[in-house]
């Protein structure tokens, strides 16, 4: 693995339809992906769901959602009432997929293009001038 | 032949419970909790402060606890977690970064630095003589 590439020959399930697949499966067909960590305890993911909405409906990123120890229905709860940013969703309860990118909490975000390299990994909720240096990155 | 069916069934349910318990023996056997709580007390919780993996409560910690586990459950080694987890979260990771590229300078100079003091005063003591 050389530097800055994120693992991710590992196995993830998801949120809504609960089937398993190698994450590797998941990062093809887009030169960009936005792994967001996110949980609905997490109160600053909350105040970030208007920023991940603008990357969506602007942007031609691939946003993938990772429930960080949360439970399904409070997930979905979450997702209608803040709105739902994400292309796909998938669920890490013991907190261990997140080990595997090397994050350390809620909530937190990696920019990765399609050679799995980490651009840009942001702790802490999303702001206007992180979403400005992503757009840049993403339409450069 | 109520009673022939039972036995059948009883037999199947031994050798069933055999089977789980072999598995269990298996799994449990491929690592000791000892390597765990060794790999997790050379590990620093990089939330808290001052403390180890294996001292922490934080959501970090049990997750990282969880993780080191499954790794061993896969059998992977000492090594290749503690390489591993460098390489997500830098050499910080580690109380006892071990000799690197990186940290080839922190191992030598001390020995160094003591080779060339001794040195500067064995030539002192005999020019004095």
């Amino acid at each position: 693995m050389s530097e800055n590439q994120i693992f991710t020959d590992f196995e993830v399930v998801g949120l809504i339809e609960e089937k398993q697949i190698n994450f590797n499966e998941v990062l093809t067909g887009k030169n960009f992906y936005l792994i967001n960590i996110w949980s609905s305890w997490c109160e600053p993911c909350k105040d970030e769901s208007e920023y991940l909405l603008e990357l969506k409906n602007n942007t031609p990123v691939m946003m993938i959602g990772i429930n960080y120890k949360d439970k399904k229905k409070n997930a979905l709860n979450f997702l209608n009432l803040y709105g739902d940013p994400f292309d796909k969703i998938f669920i890490d309860k013991q907190g261990t997929i997140s080990i595997n990118f090397g994050a350390y909490g809620v909530p937190e975000t990696f920019l990765i293009n399609d050679d799995n390299k980490i651009l840009k990994k942001y702790i802490g909720p999303l702001n206007d001038r992180d979403i400005y240096e992503i757009k840049k990155i993403i339409n450069n | 032949m109520k009673s022939k069916k039972l036995s059948i069934i009883k037999i199947i349910i031994f050798f069933f419970l055999i089977f789980i318990n072999y598995n269990s023996i298996a799994k449990s056997s491929t690592y000791s909790e000892e390597q765990t709580i060794n790999i997790t007390k050379n590990l620093r919780c990089l939330i808290c402060q001052g403390q180890t993996i294996h001292e922490s409560n934080s959501d970090f910690a049990e997750s990282m606890k969880k993780f080191i586990k499954s790794e061993l459950e896969n059998g992977k080694t000492n090594e290749e977690i503690f390489s591993s987890l460098v390489e997500k979260y830098g050499q910080w990771i580690v109380y006892d970064p071990g000799i690197s590229k990186n940290t080839f300078l922190l191992w030598t100079l001390p020995l160094l630095l003591f080779l060339i003091g001794g040195a500067i005063i064995v030539k002192k003591i005999f020019k004095k003589i």
